[in-house]
């Protein structure tokens, strides 16, 4: 593997000159200086996958747009973060989660406190661009504390990197392909009888959607408590 | 001053979004002296008139009815509203779709029947469930989405007076899906 | 073990010697396609009728590889070298082993299954790459070798140095096969430049494309061609290790390399300290559990590691941080098979052949409606015409030519205005395609464009992995949406939608897979598009 020395790099964000190390990340160096990039898949402290597509960003030189969660930054870049395609390609992406599943606010635990539905207020969206698609999946509510309803997820796989990174359990990984790929615990099985489980609820903290939520609490208490991760890493770094 | 001619009709919804209508209150007065109310489930007109400017539509569309209605809304409307999360999204009309019409239709009328003695199911008045409840712009062009459930009086009353006064507005900082 | 260019020829000679020994030989194909005719049986039957006849200090009889002419297998060919001549012959069942046992005993020809060498399916192609397929059998490491095997990777160990070869490589201009067209020698340098204690070579055998059988091919006919490439991408950048990667819906093909792979470790060939060198290269095989995207390179990687077949966001190139983090080289395997030509011949050599911009040949698998159907090795450059009615003979059933689909569900759908176009990577992409790994489908005029193109994307749609938004979702979106048109129930507002979907797919998502899904909707609707409007009912 290729280590290399962290060096601060000067480029612009949004015509906007900013700073940062070697190491961060376009995101990370935009949120530091306030310039929002809409993001869903992210959580500071998990690892980066790119895959929900909303932080897409324009880099002056490059064909193609790219994902500021993942993209490193470089001296002398300059960064695009809205424009009207790039708000044309967020808004599409937005619709097609929207379309995936069964996303009904209206009877959905976490109306109110789910960061997609955030997103349609951020970006402008009142309407799917696309058909919706009308898939049912089984609800899993086996756990004694938890529910599982893949009706209402999006993929973003926080789950499953909060219980492989932080957790250190990896109970929760995917299965199936494409407009089928579903989250499931261990071979899957249902929730209850998972046995590398360890009921510690951070996938649930870390849910942007209603897909994981906790039993026996009321809507106005289901907030998602996504600061412990980070916290957690804070506090394990000062026992270091 | 012509008088804006205005349609409010609701399709496969609870009525819920035009209760929120009606709770704009003392601010109707503001806005009826702008208004001819044409056709609107407040008033009594049987057949949905011709050249009508603005169609405020609540629900989505689950039935050849009300297919059949929002073509003939869209045929004599200027600009049709979409008002409420199911006429945007389907919503809890929509909810349906995954279990699907036949399914609906033998838990409603046959396995929690007490008086169907017959076990058909109704052919005739009632209008025939489509294969899928949709949300008005897959059926035909919507001008204007205005989401909630039901969506605020707030919504309603900014997004009509913005119509009036030809002004763009953001519909997301008064309402959004669910609200 | 062989240890010096001197010893390899002495294999080399006692193999030809024993040649000369047989003067004849009967060369059954036996590549998948005449496999799945029964040409083993065929194999197996002759031996023993020239057994029975006490023929077989006369006549060899061995398996080979493709010959190209799938359509009119089971292809044998009879090399009689008292005469200097070969004679194929086609369409042969077990009804035929009596009259070719006895074209060996008397030297003549069976004229009734004769297949005519001199038409343009053969004389019009330039094998390169496939020159060994069809006359050597890939389970003998000796025939590989007595027909110039290995003295690539030999002279590249004793005379020349890293640089050397990847200028060598550079020089020839030799790009990917597998698709992107990347030149082969700036990759190698990207690696090689990298300092690193461990490197890797991955051979990607992963050919998913529907019609494309051009790798499967080569790695039946002349495993060793591959793993002579691999070893010199391993000396040129400083790689010890190299896995190759191949679909487990491929066994013959697995069956050959680890055969070879085997023989080449026990000659010394593979191995520790290769011909007293000090370079060491080993090779092994990986499986694929049969998914499309693992043929995307940070995907195969992923799989290599023994996870699920997900790619990943690029950068970090596979140069920097490949199969477990460390920088790999990930070259196709027809890629691979050119190197030890390269080398031979000379870069100056390989130039010679194709055009400016792409050098060499390049093998299409020609499929569809197509009479010659089977596998063509032409140089670049060659024109889709001469490629569909001089080598492929046409149209079959007497139809009339719509378009030329390459590049499988990443490429477009070629219109016969551009029948006179050449074939290179750079005019395929002018026109809205890609060279792709080969695969050429001939599409003839009872075809609906459109349910082409929903061909291509259904097969996208069950094969995208899930991980991204773009790809998952408007893989599926854009099924459905291509349905209403062949149903014939669209709108104009979806022919919009359709176009602008297609292009948010081609440039938001993740990998290769999703980036060129929309490939196939976009090159029918720019060329076909009122078969699109045809879709679209009177509202």
């Amino acid at each position: 593997m290729i280590k290399q020395k962290v060096r601060v790099k000067t480029f612009k964000i949004d015509d906007i000159t900013v700073t940062g190390q070697s190491d961060q990340t376009v995101l990370e160096v935009a949120r530091e200086h306030n310039i929002y990039i809409p993001t869903l898949c992210y959580l500071e402290g998990l690892s980066c996958v790119g895959s929900c597509r909303m932080c897409l960003v324009e880099i002056k030189g490059c064909r193609e747009l790219a994902p500021a969660c993942t993209s490193k930054i470089k001296e002398g870049m300059e960064v695009v973060t809205t424009s009207p395609d790039i708000q044309a390609h967020r808004n599409m992406i937005l619709s097609m989660l929207f379309s995936e599943r069964t996303h009904t606010c209206s009877v959905c635990v976490v109306n109110g406190n789910c960061e997609l539905q955030d997103k349609t207020v951020e970006l402008g969206l009142e309407h799917s661009l696309v058909p919706y698609l009308e898939q049912r999946f089984e609800i899993d509510a086996s756990h004694k504390n938890f529910v599982h309803d893949p009706n209402r997820c999006i993929l973003c796989t926080r789950c499953v990197r909060v219980c492989d990174e932080i957790e250190g359990a990896h109970a929760l990984d995917l299965v199936d392909r494409g407009i089928n790929t579903r989250i499931i615990h261990d071979m899957d099985e249902p929730w209850a009888d998972s046995q590398s489980c360890t009921s510690c609820g951070k996938c649930v903290y870390v849910c942007p959607t209603g897909a994981l939520y906790e039993k026996d609490i009321s809507t106005e208490e289901k907030l998602k408590k996504t600061d412990i991760i980070l916290n957690l890493i804070k506090s394990r770094k000062k026992d270091d | 001053m012509t008088k804006i001619r205005l349609a409010t009709i609701w399709l496969d919804g609870c009525s819920g979004c035009h209760m929120s209508f009606l709770d704009m209150d003392e601010r109707l007065i503001e806005l009826a002296p702008y208004f001819d109310l044409v056709y609107s489930p407040y008033v009594d007109a049987k057949e949905f008139p011709k050249e009508v400017d603005l169609s405020i539509v609540e629900g989505a569309v689950s039935s050849d009815h009300d297919l059949e209605m929002i073509k003939k809304i869209r045929a004599n409307s200027k600009t049709i509203l979409a008002l409420g999360d199911c006429a945007v999204t389907g919503n809890v009309s929509a909810l349906k779709n995954l279990y699907g019409t036949d399914a609906v239709l033998q838990r409603g009328y046959f396995e929690l029947a007490d008086i169907n003695k017959n076990k058909r199911y109704p052919s005739q008045i009632v209008p025939k469930l489509l294969d899928k409840v949709i949300p008005l712009h897959e059926a035909v062009k919507i001008d204007y989405f205005l989401p909630g459930c039901p969506t605020p009086a707030d919504a309603v009353y900014e997004t009509i007076k913005a119509l009036i006064e030809g002004r763009e507005i953001n519909v997301n900082e008064l309402t959004r899906f669910g609200k | 073990m062989i240890t010096s260019i001197q010893e390899l020829q002495k294999v080399a000679e006692n193999r030809k010697c024993s040649e000369e020994n047989i003067p004849q030989e009967l060369r059954v194909c036996i590549g998948s396609s005449c496999l799945s005719q029964g040409s083993d049986a065929i194999q197996k039957d002759l031996e023993e009728a020239v057994k029975a006849k006490g023929l077989q200090n006369r006549c060899r009889v061995k398996g080979v590889g493709c010959n190209g002419l799938c359509a009119n297998g089971t292809l044998v060919s009879h090399c009689d070298s008292s005469k200097k001549e070969q004679t194929l012959y086609e369409k042969v069942t077990a009804s035929d082993i009596k009259e070719l046992v006895k074209c060996v005993e008397d030297h003549s020809v069976y004229k009734e299954k004769r297949c005519d060498t001199n038409q343009p399916f053969f004389t019009k192609q330039n094998k390169v790459v496939l020159q060994n397929a069809g006359v050597i059998d890939p389970n003998e490491i000796e025939d590989y070798i007595a027909h110039g095997g290995y003295s690539a990777l030999f002279h590249v160990l004793k005379e020349m140095s890293c640089t050397d070869v990847i200028d060598e490589v550079k020089s020839s201009g030799l790009r990917g096969r597998g698709g992107g067209g990347f030149p082969t020698g700036l990759k190698w340098e990207s690696v090689y430049k990298v300092q690193s204690d461990q490197k890797y070579i991955v051979c990607n055998g992963d050919e998913g494309d529907p019609g494309a059988f051009m790798d499967r091919a080569l790695m039946e006919a002349d495993p060793h061609k591959i793993i002579e490439g691999m070893a010199i991408a391993g000396y040129a950048c400083g790689a010890n290790m190299g896995y190759i990667y191949v679909r487990a819906e491929y066994p013959l093909a697995v069956e050959k390399l680890d055969h070879a792979i085997k023989q080449a470790k026990r000659l010394g060939l593979l191995g520790n300290k290769i011909a007293h060198s000090g370079f060491d290269f080993d090779i092994e095989i990986r499986l694929g559990g049969g998914a499309f995207v693992c043929g995307e390179a940070t995907a195969l990687i992923t799989s290599i590691e023994g996870n699920r077949g997900n790619p990943r966001q690029k950068p970090p190139h596979l140069s920097d941080y490949g199969l477990w983090g460390e920088p790999t080289i990930l070259n196709n395997v027809e890629t691979l098979a050119n190197v030890p030509t390269i080398i031979k011949k000379g870069a100056q050599w390989f130039k010679s052949v194709g055009t400016t911009a792409s050098s060499g040949t390049k093998i299409f698998a020609l499929t569809g409606h197509i009479k010659n159907t089977g596998l063509v090795e032409v140089p670049m450059g060659i024109t889709l015409r001469e490629l569909i009615y001089e080598i492929g003979g046409g149209v079959s059933d007497g139809r009339e030519l719509k378009a030329i689909q390459t590049g499988g569900p990443s490429g477009g759908c070629i219109p016969v205005e551009y029948l006179d176009l050449p074939i290179d990577y750079d005019s395929l992409k002018s026109i809205g395609t890609i060279m792709g790994s080969g695969g050429m489908i001939v599409i003839d005029d009872s075809s609906n464009m459109v349910e082409i193109a929903h061909f291509f994307m259904d097969f996208c749609k069950s094969e995208s992995c899930g991980k991204c938004t773009p790809c998952r979702v408007g893989t599926t979106q854009l099924t459905l949406l291509l349905e209403k048109f062949i149903n014939k129930e669209a709108s104009k507002a979806d022919l919009e939608l359709l176009k602008q979907m297609s292009e948010i797919v081609k440039s938001a998502s993740l990998c290769g897979l999703g980036q060129t899904a929309p490939n196939p909707v976009l090159s029918t609707v720019r060329y076909f598009e009122n078969e699109y409007l045809e879709g679209i009912k009177d509202d």
